[in-house]
């Protein structure tokens, strides 16, 4: 299956783009990349196409908008007037491809450092051709003219500018951000995103389709085996296969845990940043108690790996039903214990309460998704509003907040998991026998016994090892609700059993960018629950 | 105690060299430095918790000041970006030092053999401790921790260790 797309001349992409918005109704961008056609067996008229993706404001669909750039270093027309999304979006693809984009106000690198030369996801830049980097940049040419909006001058209103992280306790892995203070109040924020790049994208086009799936465990490794789901089910739509009930239902129960311990950690890491260390401890066990369910079920605690494109390693094993019974009622205790501590905290009640609030127009404009958006009143969820893998038959509720605030933002979280635990229940009883994966031999492997005893299952296993799973060429966008929001992958196929390109559309990045707004007018300490409440994970952001 | 009971202390007097000493000092108080990035860090956490409680091993003093810390625990990807980071982290921390690596990545670089990625911190900093798992279980990061314990022990007491060590960013 390919995804439809509208082809767009260079010169109409403002135009159609913003028509798109305000009278199509697609008021959501996903995501911009690029496409380097360099190694196409059939190359298009240019070098680079731009991808556009946007989503309808009802939710259900999406609309691809491409373009083909005739001149790179010329470029093509911002629209980071239309959508403040396309801000760091369209840095990275200039980063990234060295695609430019005429208007934008700060183009400059965002994943990769400044003294690096090239641009890596060109198809002529070498995988391993590493750049070592001397010295961090200071930030200071995105926080002058911020200043400067703001009639603000560091010297004559006594402004202190302070560095939080990259290695700083509460920025949750490698984030940096710069704020200029007024006293204990933010009054601008920059920040600087990349130190966890980890050339995800440039992999996945050196690798086949399954050896990709440990690569995305390292995504947003909180809640790995989704984004292994994410990514196997996109590919599984461009073969066109659907899994038997069984490995659907595998996938709905693991993959709502995954949610489930995602928040768990979100939660325990936020609350410990404002020095409730006991729920932290309340929170962080039970998740010890889900990884050992899935230490044995996967073999692994964190990175997971447990799908494939076409089903899963193996079933579940003897005595599943108990043991997840009992982490289900574990998690239960933990969040009962929590919420307790939390609920009618004077303490903790005023200082999340109306800090950092994000309205629902916002939220839109900035790309929220998942969890944020819910929480400023946006009932996005792709499991409503597009079901896949019997979502529509569950019987359980979205979870909204009302004025997206860090409070909000943590108790959608709370009331999200007895959700997904509801989820779990239902499909625990519901659970049919039979097959998990796809039987294609052409996607999943033979049976150990065709492998060793016959030589047509032990050349079937070393073509689908060697050559990887071939999906049909074409282009397609594939969306998938995972715990921080829409986690997208964009995959472009040339009928080989590598990738072309991949892209992800990480639901952290576009969080990230809106960081230093929200921020804004409010104290560091805010500032610091803030960042716990939105959930960013470097991994998934940087990719 | 009555100090003036000179008798007693007589008695108590043991005999040691001052390196063993110092060095049965520095074994139960190591302050780490977590240096986390990314996946491995959130087991750090685990190893944090009070399931695994680092701090039966006198070690649970995180400290997120390197000039507190002496063993400098790094979890998760190293990037070129990050490099000069680390470098400065290690540089702020006072002697003796030492230093973990705590999974693929950080030893090296792990199955991220790409243009962004450190091909392990030794290429910056001098390791004492690798460890193997990506990301390893909470139980081999407590290991890492006993190991530093055993070869803290060969210490010669206020010497400036790894002198001779010379990493890629040193020079520029």
């Amino acid at each position: 299956m390919t995804s439809d797309m509208t082809m767009i001349k260079e010169s109409q992409l403002f135009k159609t783009i913003k028509d798109a918005k305000e009278n199509l109704g697609f008021t959501l961008l996903l995501d911009i990349t690029a496409i380097d056609n360099l190694n196409k067996a059939h190359p298009s008229s240019t070098r680079f196409e731009l991808v556009y993706v946007l989503r309808h404001s009802s939710f259900e669909n999406t609309m691809i908008f491409k373009v083909a750039v005739e001149e790179p270093e010329i470029g093509v027309a911002t629209i980071s007037s239309l959508f403040s999304s396309a801000d760091w979006a369209e840095r990275e693809v200039y980063d990234q491809y060295g695609v430019n984009f005429i208007g934008h106000k700060t183009l400059k690198r965002l994943l990769n450092h400044n003294e690096f030369v090239g641009h890596p996801l060109r198809k002529d830049y070498e995988i391993t051709k590493g750049q070592y980097c001397t010295t961090s940049q200071d930030l200071m040419d995105e926080m002058r003219p911020l200043l400067k909006e703001r009639n603000l001058d560091l010297r004559q209103d006594n402004l202190m500018v302070v560095n939080l992280g990259p290695s700083h306790p509460a920025s949750h892995g490698t984030i940096r951000t710069l704020a200029a203070l007024d006293g204990e109040k933010i009054v601008a924020g920059a920040c600087e995103i990349g130190y966890l790049h980890r050339g995800f994208e440039k992999s996945c086009e050196n690798h086949n389709y399954n050896q990709i799936i440990p690569y995305t465990d390292r995504l947003n490794y909180c809640s790995a085996i989704m984004n292994n789901i994410a990514f196997a089910k996109t590919v599984e739509e461009m073969l066109g296969v659907t899994l038997p009930d069984r490995g659907i239902f595998i996938r709905v129960i693991v993959g709502e845990l995954s949610r489930v311990i995602d928040h768990l950690v979100c939660l325990a890491a936020g609350l410990l940043d404002m020095g409730g260390q006991t729920n932290y401890w309340y929170l962080f066990n039970p998740r010890n108690n889900a990884y050992d369910f899935l230490s044995k079920l996967t073999g692994a605690r964190l990175t997971n790996s447990y799908m494939r494109v076409g089903g899963m390693t193996h079933d579940l094993y003897e005595g599943w039903r108990e043991d997840l019974a009992d982490v289900l009622t574990k998690i239960d205790f933990g969040i009962t214990e929590s919420l307790k501590m939390i609920t009618h905290n004077r303490i903790y009640n005023e200082r999340v309460q109306d800090v950092s609030p994000v309205s629902a127009a916002q939220a839109i404009d900035y790309g929220f998704t998942g969890p944020n958006l819910r929480a400023s009143g946006v009932a996005y969820d792709l499991r409503f509003a597009k079901p896949y893998y019997y979502y529509d038959t569950f019987d359980f509720n979205m979870v909204v907040g009302s004025v997206g605030d860090t409070y909000d933002r943590m108790m959608v979280r709370f009331d999200e998991m007895n959700e997904s635990m509801k989820i779990i229940k239902q499909a625990v009883k519901r659970i049919p026998d039979g097959a998990i994966n796809v039987v294609d031999r052409r996607i999943t492997m033979p049976e150990k016994g065709c492998v060793y005893g016959g030589i047509e299952g032990m050349m079937n296993q070393f073509k689908l090892v060697v050559d990887g799973v071939k999906v049909p060429e074409g282009e397609y966008y594939g969306a998938y609700e995972a715990a921080n929001g829409e986690l997208g992958f964009f995959i472009v196929s040339d009928g080989s059993g590598t990738p072309y390109k991949v892209k992800v559309r990480p639901p952290s990045f576009y969080h990230m960018a809106a960081y230093p707004k929200i921020i804004e007018n409010y104290q560091v300490a805010d500032a610091i629950m803030t960042l716990g409440s939105l959930n960013v994970i470097a991994g998934e952001m940087d990719r | 105690m009555d100090v003036s009971n000179t008798h007693l202390l007589d008695e108590a007097v043991v005999t040691t060299t001052l390196d063993a000493i110092v060095n049965w000092g520095r074994e139960a108080s190591l302050w780490p430095f977590v240096f986390g990035t990314a996946c491995c860090a959130i087991e750090f956490m685990a190893t944090a918790a009070s399931r695994y409680d680092i701090s039966r091993f006198g070690a649970e003093v995180l400290r997120f000041s390197p000039r507190h810390a002496d063993l400098l625990i790094v979890a998760g990807t190293v990037s070129y970006k990050q490099a000069p980071i680390l470098k400065q982290i290690y540089d702020q921390m006072p002697e003796p030092k030492w230093v973990i690596a705590v999974g693929a990545c950080a030893s090296t670089g792990g199955f991220y053999d790409n243009y962004t990625t450190l091909q392990g911190i030794d290429e910056i900093v001098p390791v004492d401790v690798y460890v193997a798992g990506c990301p390893p279980r909470p139980e081999a990061i407590l290991d890492a921790v006993l190991d530093i314990q055993r070869q803290l022990k060969r210490e010669a007491k206020f010497e400036v260790r790894n002198l001779d060590f010379k990493g890629k960013l040193d020079d520029v």
